[in-house]
């Protein structure tokens, strides 16, 4: 056994250290197109004290450590592309605190938003935080880490706009504390300190996030999803505009999608109202439906497609399965919502080119601030040639968003050169500053983000 | 055994790993998979043990003693069915268990894989304890050879050579005693259900056991069967008629709620007692019996009934399927399923956690002791609440 998974052991006991090939098997995969990349070690440490000492080892060896939450980004940012070890968080699952005046929870960063969602319906029924729009596996921590978005996009923003405080193993193995917890007084604010926004949306290369303080939002007794459909993807943009003005809705977001035929070439965007009351609601469906979009129902080009359905929460969607092998990898880029019409066709055309059926999304963030626009790609994970046509669907999509102006969301390492490729120098160097000064060893996921 | 082979072929590369398969009912925590919550290693959850399997039978990894340990961690719970999205999900249980088939085959298991199995070929049961020893259990009870009686009394291995689980299968046969039940026993002449062998993926000792037995049954003239596990109760009735064994098979607590119903049964008093219950995967998840059980509790006198956080269809496993309680392979720790389980009923301020299965009787009560916990929480089955024998 080596000295380093002795060590491992030593810290964390020995179930939750392994240098086992089966163990190492599965960490070297992500659930998307990337290629296996290996592990030396797998660790599942469960105190911050433990995670302090993996990256003092880690640190004496100088070797990597890449740390890992539900494993869900597909574009695989953790996976070890230089080896080392892989730190799994998800043992870090503990509600340290909910304060309901201030409106938040303080929570250990490997806690699933599953977790968070069930606790909170059952502990505080009137509250409710912004689930990602990703199976409910996916880690608080990990979903920060790349700058996630999900549920209340619309009103609040990304759900880094939500973060009141963090606690964060530093690369060199310290805890550092950031917003109104690092003066002890609560963890209700990250404001007014200076801004140290070092580790949100690094991909966990500059820190390890341990706690997280998410804000909560008013949890209305009603929730539905109504649909408005049109054919003209030219109309969305100004649908999404108006709706965003009228300021009603928790989440906007519109698909199309080659199957199921009824949805081909259909614009539906769905539209998730909430409210404590039976007669807001109807409000809400006047409001929007007989006043804000009124004028694209007589006109002929818009229709209602569906009103008040039941608000699922996220799951394997079936467009996910169209080629019915267990895997789906997609592009997501923030863009300016009028670039939706742009992105539906050139993601549609290159759909066709790769014989992968279109899907598409575009989620509203902010007040129509931004929108994230994604596009899937379904694959065999066991035929090569339907692996092969989805890498470079992904691929030509992270060029075309490029071409068309976007940022690419999570970008895999191809992605990340095309978007380093084209940013400010000044910026990416002060990256590579920032980089150099946290982490002296380079050891925290190298490999991504990595200015040369 | 190669991919061609496996019965899953067309199905198995299709997990996508999303991980709903680690989440209960209400969504509370990420370690409803037994082995998942002991090891909490991506190994070791079902979509992770999928994708080795997949990967062993297309040759990217190779077969190993830890393979087939991850595998047979696996208990058969299906709580990972419960919550799979995708159209295959009645099946992604099974393919863990064909994937020991496959292993079975090739004769390369863990050594007390093979100690099990030997053991029920040699001695009709897992422990390796002589055949003429079965009957112990009911030293001292009238209780008859079967004979054409209404009933057969199936009381499986657990029940008939375990010295907890024997208690419990005293207090069933004095309950069908007191509630006036035609029933008999096969004694020394019973042998081992096959349902644990089944999940661990032998398939030809299942289809020897499971012959056999129909003989026997059959011989005697046996309709109806009442069991005392729910293990048993799985195999008979979803398994045996493959074979052609077709028999009408109850669980015990199925007969108890009709003869509470009946007023059958005198109700013991157990004022001021807080109960709660354990579903056995084998009654619920497998069998979709969630109603019974309760029946017979909320009958008894002054006690309050209270569910943990995760029961019915999202209850955590005890840890014990799929040979567990023989292999052991889930314990050793604080983090072992059974210990978890007893957590959750201490929290849910339970001073009975009430049980219908000898399998969950063993794995709990010795959890309640390791937690420490064994004064303040009896285990009791079902039958043993209203009276001990």
């Amino acid at each position: 056994m080596s000295s380093i998974l002795n060590a491992l052991m030593d810290i964390v006991g020995e179930d939750y250290a392994s240098d086992r090939y089966e163990e190492l098997f599965t960490y070297s995969k992500d659930l998307g197109t990337s290629e296996p990349q290996w592990p030396e070690y797998v660790v599942a440490p469960k105190r911050v004290e433990e995670v302090q000492k993996i990256v003092y080892l880690a640190n004496k060896e100088k070797v990597a450590i890449v740390p890992l939450g539900g494993g869900l980004t597909l574009a695989g940012l953790a996976l070890p592309l230089k080896g080392g070890i892989i730190i799994d968080m998800k043992r870090m699952d503990q509600i340290i605190e909910v304060n309901e005046q201030a409106r938040y929870i303080v929570v250990e960063g490997g806690i699933s938003h599953g977790a968070i969602t069930a606790y909170l319906h059952k502990q505080h029924p009137h509250l409710m935080h912004s689930e990602p729009g990703a199976p409910p596996a996916a880690t608080v921590a990990g979903n920060i880490a790349i700058h996630g978005q999900g549920d209340l996009a619309h009103p609040y923003g990304f759900n880094t706009d939500m973060i009141n405080g963090l606690e964060v193993v530093l690369p060199t193995g310290e805890i550092a504390r950031f917003g109104s917890c690092a003066v002890g007084s609560g963890w209700y604010t990250m404001h007014p300190l200076p801004d140290l926004g070092f580790f949100l949306g690094w991909n966990g290369t500059t820190g390890i996030i341990t706690k997280v303080s998410l804000r909560l939002f008013p949890y209305k007794k009603i929730r539905e999803m109504d649909v408005f459909s049109v054919i003209d993807e030219e109309l969305v943009p100004e649908i999404l505009y108006e709706l965003s003005h009228l300021g009603l809705s928790e989440d906007l977001i519109t698909t199309s999608a080659a199957i199921p035929p009824m949805m081909n070439r259909i614009h539906n965007t769905s539209i998730i109202i909430a409210g404590d009351y039976e007669e807001e609601i109807e409000f809400k469906r006047h409001m929007i439906f007989d006043v804000t979009l009124a004028k694209y129902i007589h006109s002929g080009v818009g229709g209602i497609g569906a009103v008040s359905m039941e608000r699922a929460r996220p799951t394997i969607s079936k467009s996910a399965d169209w080629k019915k092998g267990g895997g789906f990898e997609y592009v997501g880029s923030i863009m300016p919502v009028s670039s939706y019409p742009e992105c539906y066709r050139r993601g549609a055309e290159i759909s066709e080119k790769h014989d992968i059926p279109y899907t598409v999304l575009g989620r509203v963030i902010g007040c129509c601030h931004a929108m994230m626009f994604s596009w899937f790609y379904a694959f065999n994970r066991a035929d090569p040639e339907t692996v092969r046509h989805a890498r470079e669907a992904l691929h030509e999509t992270d060029e075309m968003v490029m071409e068309i102006n976007g940022t690419i969301w999570k970008p895999a390492v191809f992605g990340q050169k095309l978007m380093m490729d084209r940013m400010d120098r000044t910026t990416l160097q002060l990256m590579k500053k920032v980089k150099d000064l946290l982490d002296p060893n380079g050891i925290m996921n190298p490999g991504n983000w990595e200015v040369k | 055994m190669n991919l061609d082979e496996y019965k899953y072929k067309d199905l198995i590369h299709r997990c996508f790993r999303c991980g709903y398969c680690k989440f209960p009912t209400h969504w509370d925590d990420v370690t409803n998979c037994p082995s998942y919550a002991r090891f909490r290693m991506e190994s070791y959850s079902n979509g992770g043990r999928l994708w080795l399997i997949y990967a062993w039978l297309t040759g990217e990894i190779p077969w190993s003693e830890h393979l087939t340990q991850i595998l047979y961690t696996c208990t058969s719970c299906k709580s990972c069915v419960e919550k799979c999205p995708l159209s295959f999900n009645e099946d992604i249980v099974n393919m863990t268990v064909a994937a020991k088939a496959a292993m079975v085959e090739m004769g390369r298991l863990p050594n007390l894989v093979k100690k099990f199995f030997q053991n029920v070929q040699l001695y009709g049961n897992p422990y390796g304890i002589d055949a003429q020893k079965r009957s112990d259990w009911m030293n001292g009870m009238p209780v008859e050879s079967y004979g054409g009686q209404e009933y057969l009394y199936y009381v499986g291995c657990e029940g008939a050579y375990d010295t907890r689980a024997q208690k419990a299968a005293r207090a069933t046969a004095q309950l069908l005693i007191d509630g006036g039940v035609s029933f008999g026993v096969l004694g020394n002449e019973e042998l081992c259900d096959g349902n644990e062998v089944d999940m661990m993926g032998e398939e030809a000792l299942l289809e020897n056991l499971a012959t056999r037995n129909i003989q026997q049954f059959s011989d005697l003239g046996v309709k109806n069967i009442i069991t005392l596990s729910p293990h048993a109760y799985n195999v008979f009735k979803n398994k045996y008629p493959e074979f052609g064994g077709h028999f009408n098979v109850y669980h015990s607590t199925q007969i108890f709620a009709d003869l509470v119903k009946a007023g059958r049964l005198s109700l013991p008093d157990k004022s001021g007692a807080r109960i709660t219950f354990h579903d056995p995967c084998f009654l619920g998840r497998w069998n979709d019996e969630y109603t019974a059980p309760r029946k017979v509790i909320k009958a008894v006198k002054g006690a309050d009934f209270i569910e943990m956080d995760r029961s019915k269809k999202g209850a955590l496993c005890c840890g014990g399927g799929g040979g567990n309680f023989y292999t052991d392979f889930l314990g050793g720790s604080e983090e072992s399923p059974a210990r978890i389980r007893v957590r959750e009923a201490r929290d849910a301020k339970a001073d009975i956690l009430a049980v219908a299965c000898p399998n969950c009787l063993t794995m709990l009560e010795d959890a309640a002791k390791a937690e420490g916990l064994d004064d303040q929480l009896k285990v009791m089955d079902i039958a043993e609440i209203f009276c001990q024998v």
